[in-house]
């Protein structure tokens, strides 16, 4: 820490000097380079693969632009209307009181899709976890199709999932549980398993040598040891959840990103201005309290995990 | 060897067991408290999402048969037969799906471009401990906070208005998030560089912009990449579902079978999506390990 702060101490300080240095350090140049030519030269081959990594970013990217119908018109115009919409967001206004209320409910269902989803898709994905994980479930077969099964979870989108459960249990919050749980069964699954896989040996070896069941293994060896961990993960999940809630709305399922969608749609650019700053408030304040108890939960084991 | 551990009288025996029972107890006690606090909460939420337990479990056979249904073609010759038994037909629509996925990766890797190239640039006036003034790192460091708060498909939804339908208000949009969110993890990278070097450039008279170039920027690069492949994976989910919102990709088709339950060309799709991101996550998983190798070996 003092480190940087004389870093950033001596970076300041050092500005009137260095215009002196500076042009003194580039006269000197050419006899430096005569001396250490090894270092001015650099190496050709590792400069040449910079050069072609760059050159192939640039060109895919060209490749993008062309395929997706860029112009700079399109930018042009597209920029000056958003400046416009900005100018419009001022002040942000629900317009009526009635309606505040209704987007208040909204956030609450927001907060309330994200909580249940999350806890959800960890209880499911629980025992998925140790199905999954090699020091458990020795078979390995098994534990490959798990794998697959729940990446294959993992690769759809909550939204998409969002749509598939509204045609199941209609339009509403309910579908938007069910999306989030879903998604998040295939990432905690994964998670779950792999922190199981790095657990210590010692401690189950324990329970086993004082005849320790297997059951006994996993509650006495296993789980103290992970509990930390999923709690840690779960409570990072329920905050990013808290942002995909608001999005999940849009689709139909439940939510603050239902009034905004609308307010987008009718153009209503105060509500969405006062929408969106409602999203960042609640975000932040979730941030700040599950960053306290995932302290106080793993803090003491802080060294281990 | 048989050994007995002498055991302690009792009289100084109590008190310790006492301390440790109360321990315990405690410890239970703070644990219950978080369950039931836990509890409230949760039934508070599901009066408010309107969970309806009966009714999903009196609606989870339509789980079953809406998966069957995935599995069986809606229309056509072959109807009710199993997708799989005529690939040919499943696929009918193969050439369009791979053009749309195609774009669909083709807007994951520009935004996540764009996106990397605003996270660099603004990271160093985000970090500590090289910003130049106090004022222009609080304005970056919210810059990127905002960037990141706000989903990507909401900056969709408005830029869609802003820049008409297509693809290119999608691949903004993920670029701006994605400029909130590498932004931020990259601030945190330079904010942990070492600062001998930067010292050194510094001493010998390098500008901002040398220092940067020569000190910091050889420590970070690895780092850097791997984040970005990392969030490339993350935006071609993304950028699949930016078609909900009218902004390119595969979306638009995928929202429209969904709701108009052509369950085979529903599957069909999901299967692309599926086998993509997995290619997608394969391959970038490959290059990380090899850049972190690159970096571990040097």
């Amino acid at each position: 820490m003092t480190e940087t702060t004389l870093g950033a101490g001596a970076l300041a300080g050092t500005r009137r000097i260095r215009s002196a240095l500076g042009p003194a350090a580039l006269a000197n140049r050419p006899a430096l380079e005569k001396r250490h030519p090894e270092i001015f030269a650099g190496s050709r081959a590792r400069r040449f693969g910079a050069v072609a990594i760059a050159v192939a970013l640039v060109g895919l990217l060209l490749l993008a632009f062309w395929r997706l119908d860029f112009s700079l018109g399109r930018i042009g115009t597209g920029i000056g209307q958003l400046i416009h919409f900005t100018t419009l967001m001022v002040p942000p206004s629900p317009g009526t009181v009635g309606r505040f209320w209704l987007f208040m409910n909204g956030l609450g269902e927001t907060l309330a899709i994200a909580l249940l989803g999350t806890l959800g898709a960890a209880v499911l994905a629980f025992p998925f976890g140790f199905l999954a994980a090699r020091n458990v479930v020795p078979v390995r077969v098994f534990q490959l199709l798990t794998r697959r099964f729940l990446d294959t979870v993992r690769g759809v989108d909550t939204l998409i999932w969002a749509l598939i459960w509204i045609n199941v249990v209609g339009l509403g919050p309910f579908a938007g549980v069910l999306a989030i749980m879903t998604s998040d069964f295939g990432s905690f699954g994964k998670l779950f398993s792999e922190a199981i896989e790095t657990v210590d040996a010692k401690p189950v070896e324990g329970v086993t040598s004082a005849g320790g069941s297997p059951l006994a293994r996993l509650r006495f060896g296993i789980l103290p040891q992970i509990l930390p961990v999923i709690a840690g993960q779960v409570l990072y999940y329920f905050e990013s959840n808290t942002r995909s809630a608001t999005i999940i709305g849009i689709v139909g399922a439940g939510g603050i990103g239902l009034h905004l969608s609308e307010a987008i749609r009718t153009l209503e650019w105060q509500q969405v201005s006062l929408l969106v700053l409602m999203i960042l408030a609640t975000v932040a304040v979730i941030d700040q309290i599950s960053a306290r108890i995932r302290f106080a939960v793993i803090g003491e084991r802080r060294l281990e995990t | 060897m048989p050994t007995t551990i002498p055991r302690l009288a009792d009289d100084r025996l109590e008190p310790l067991a006492r301390a440790y029972a109360d321990a315990e107890q405690d410890r239970r006690r703070k644990t219950l408290t978080g369950f039931a606090v836990l509890l409230v909460l949760v039934v508070l939420a599901a009066l408010v999402a309107d969970v309806d337990l009966p009714k999903f479990f009196g609606h989870l056979d339509a789980i079953g048969s809406y998966v069957d249904r995935l599995a069986r073609f809606d229309s056509g010759d072959h109807i009710g037969e199993i997708v799989l038994t005529h690939p040919g037909e499943w696929m009918w629509g193969l050439k369009r799906w791979f053009r749309l996925l195609f774009e669909t990766l083709l807007m994951a890797y520009a935004g996540t471009l764009l996106g990397a190239v605003g996270g660099f640039v603004l990271c160093f006036f985000a970090a500590r401990n090289l910003a130049r003034s106090e004022t222009t790192r609080w304005l970056a460091a919210r810059w990127l906070e905002f960037c990141r708060t706000v989903p990507d498909l909401v900056f969709a939804l408005i830029f869609v208005y802003a820049f008409g339908l297509g693809a290119m208000p999608g691949v903004l949009a993920i670029a701006v998030h994605t400029t909130g969110a590498l932004g931020k993890l990259f601030t945190e990278v330079v904010e942990n560089v070492d600062m001998k070097p930067v010292e050194g450039t510094t001493a010998a008279g390098g500008s901002w912009v040398q220092t940067i170039r020569f000190a910091v920027l050889p420590q970070i690069l690895s780092n850097f990449a791997s984040y970005a492949l990392l969030r490339f994976e993350v935006n071609v989910r993304g950028a699949a579902v930016m078609g909900f919102v009218g902004a390119g990709g595969i979306g638009l088709d995928l929202m429209e079978a969904i709701r108009k339950f052509y369950y085979a060309d529903v599957s069909a799709m999901l299967v692309l999506i599926i086998a993509a991101v997995m290619l997608i996550d394969y391959g970038t998983e490959a290059l990380r390990h090899r850049l972190i190798g690159r970096e571990t070996a040097r």
